[in-house]
């Protein structure tokens, strides 16, 4: 469980303040959708709960199943089951995407204090993982996201989820740059993930990707904070009148 | 060896070439060439940022050998070796000279009056000192102890492979190969080892029409040893020429290539990886190129990238000369520098000089740090720090090290480099 309690955060060398006090839980198995107008907090927060530097966390706190987050270095809170699909994936040249895949798969093993897998085991796995996303051998081998279509980089984005089997997912902007298909398909390995011991958090300005993955609460976020919260239907609402009603009601 | 130098070039006056057979002439040539340019300075322009003095230096600066218990690199690549130890032949570690396509001969064991090297040993050498000139090499020439001759009349079934190991602190070894490729003919040459505390090699390269030859270098991990390397190479039309060297630590190397496209559609590329480290020594690496593009549909790269950090520092002087009638060139050249800390430095020169009108020509030279993004990337997928920037560090260094063709031979490098992140 993702618990996110009166969090204040500041860019660190502007000081300007960002988020304003967000308070927000996504129980196990539970998918929570933010939506929200430009510049509402809504990557930021993304970014402050997977730990990118620059941000500076003056109030609040954010825990994954009671351990306290903000504690942790990125890798340790990969490790305690934090996963965030970016919204603009990295490439990164010459590190094939196996070997990314494998030592990021690995280094989690290692770091909760279980066995390595082996080559073999992970080539089994990865393939047939892969194989669900369309992802094909030449995607595998080639180097992590270069050359990559924008489908294929938010495909690629869901392999790494389902091969590290996170407890949280955050989908910050996943359906941004995407096709109606690579959109579905997309949604598609979302929803193969979805479990009971797995929450989603996913972050959108648009209805339609919660056409395909659909949430069970959504939150409106505007000026660094959680101004509304309801059902599907609020998505609609947002889809149908834009924001302006919401944030004049807030 | 017993070169001497001093602020005057009265000590150069008295070497003397004592070597007999086909090779005194041009020696004694490269010799008076020699005495005529001098050792380099300081303040020639094209050591204005290396300092030349201790590679030419009478008394050698001691430099510990490295001992590791990995296998030594290539290992697991069936190939012909010829081993020095501390520049000195060792017969019993080398395997017979005899393959299918090939005839190699020492050098020192070639004394006849008349030799097929005879037109390249020293020339190819001589043709590389315009406009620039390059002391070190004439000096190699003129005092080589040993080396290989190697003439290539068809396809040997596998790469030759120089070994070069370092076990005296105070060895001084100069060496001097010809390799002579006739029409059509294939060779890999491989190198691996520091040699000696102090280095001082030239390798002279004819590639006649339609032959290929591929080199891949690896100049050991001591880190006290002083190099000073020369590639000397003539492609003819429709041949290749693929060189990649790998450095990773050693306080003073200067690699320099030389490479002359005089045929058409001839290709040239040449590349290098460096990592460098300067805490427990200092670490300066210097690569400097001129690609010399003569025939017409000609391609050349050149692709250096260098990882610094703790102090150290990395150099390139890159140019490409595209002559006059060398239409449809098609020239790159890239340098690149990754520095890990605020202390180590990175200085470039890249030229190009051109001469035809219808030409490509790019160059590029960065230096930057550590893609923080790509980092944050990374340890999200729970990849530690550590790990991390090793893998980015691998993926800073993929152009050059992409450039070995064959996949065997790359993958070793990619392991040697990622476990020698590990243990520096």
């Amino acid at each position: 469980m993702l618990e996110i309690k009166n969090l204040h955060v500041e860019l660190e060398e502007e000081g300007k303040q960002i988020l304003k006090g967000v308070d927000l839980t996504v129980e196990d198995g539970k998918v929570h959708a933010i939506m929200g107008p430009n510049g509402s907090g809504k990557s930021t927060l993304s970014y402050v709960l997977s730990g990118r530097d620059g941000y500076e966390v003056t109030d609040g706190s954010a825990t994954l199943d009671g351990a306290d987050l903000l504690d942790m270095e990125p890798e340790e809170r990969a490790a305690a089951g934090l996963f965030l699909a970016f919204q603009y994936p990295v490439e990164i040249p010459g590190v094939g995407n196996m070997t990314f895949l494998r030592t990021a798969v690995n280094a989690q093993r290692k770091a909760r204090g279980e066995e390595e897998l082996s080559a073999a085991d992970f080539l089994k796995v990865v393939r047939e993982k892969a194989k669900s996303l369309k992802i094909d051998a030449d995607m595998l081998k080639r180097p992590v996201n270069v050359g990559f279509s924008g489908g294929e980089k938010k495909r690629n984005e869901i392999l790494q989820m389902a091969m590290l089997e996170p407890k949280m997912c955050i989908l910050d902007e996943t359906d941004s740059g995407l096709d109606v298909d690579a959109m579905r398909l997309v949604a598609d390995g979302v929803n193969a993930l979805r479990s009971e011991g797995r929450g989603f958090l996913v972050i959108t300005h648009y209805q339609r990707l919660l056409d395909h993955i659909k949430p069970d609460v959504v939150h409106i976020m505007a000026d660094g904070r959680i101004i509304k919260t309801g059902g599907p239907e609020l998505a609609l609402e947002v889809e149908k009148n834009g924001y302006a009603d919401i944030l004049e009601g807030a | 060896m017993a070169v001497a130098q001093t602020k005057s070039d009265n000590r150069l006056a008295a070497l003397t070439v004592t070597a007999t057979g086909w090779s005194a002439a041009p020696r004694a040539d490269a010799l008076a060439r020699l005495q005529t340019m001098g050792l380099p300075q300081r303040r020639d322009e094209y050591w204005k940022w290396t300092r030349p003095d201790t590679l030419s230096a009478v008394e050698v600066t001691p430099a510990a050998a490295f001992t590791s218990d990995e296998a030594p690199i290539f290992d697991g690549v069936d190939r012909l070796k010829i081993v020095f130890v501390d520049g000195v032949f060792d017969a019993e570690a080398s395997d017979d000279l005899a393959l299918d396509g090939i005839a190699i001969e020492r050098l020192a064991d070639a004394s006849s009056d008349i030799h097929w090297a005879q037109g390249l040993y020293g020339v190819l050498e001589q043709n590389g000192q315009n406009p620039v000139p390059r002391p070190l090499a004439a000096l190699n020439t003129a005092m080589a102890t040993d080396g290989v001759l190697i003439h290539v009349t068809g396809k040997p079934s596998k790469p030759v492979s120089l070994i070069y190991r370092h076990v005296s602190d105070s060895s001084d070894a100069i060496l001097h190969h010809v390799i002579k490729l006739d029409q059509g003919a294939e060779l890999t040459l491989l190198e691996n080892g520091p040699a000696a505390a102090r280095f001082n090699k030239v390798l002279e390269v004819d590639v006649a029409d339609k032959a290929r030859f591929n080199h891949i270098r690896a100049q050991g991990r001591d880190h006290e040893r002083r190099a000073a390397t020369h590639i000397f190479a003539r492609l003819g039309s429709e041949s290749a020429f693929k060189s990649f060297t790998l450095t990773v630590n050693g306080v003073l190397t200067r690699n320099e290539a030389v490479i002359e496209l005089t045929g058409d559609d001839a290709i040239a590329h040449i590349a290098g990886a460096a990592m460098g480290d300067a805490a427990k020594s200092d670490f300066h690496h210097d690569d400097t190129v001129f690609v010399t593009h003569d025939g017409e549909r000609c391609e050349s790269r050149q692709v250096f990238k260098k990882v610094l950090r703790n102090g150290a520092t990395g150099i390139f002087q890159g140019k490409i000369l595209v002559k006059e009638g060398a239409q449809k060139t098609d020239g790159y050249q890239i340098s690149q520098s990754l520095l890990l800390d605020g202390d180590s430095q990175f200085l470039a020169k890249p030229e190009l000089e051109i001469y035809a009108d219808d030409v490509i020509c790019s160059h590029g030279s960065t230096t930057g740090a550590i893609d923080e993004t790509a980092l944050y990337y990374l340890r999200s997928r729970g990849v530690p720090k550590k790990e991390a920037t090793d893998l980015l560090v691998l993926s800073f260094l993929a152009e050059a090290v992409d450039e070995i063709e064959d996949d065997g031979l790359r993958a070793d490098i990619v392991d040697r480099l990622t476990s020698w992140l590990d243990r520096r």
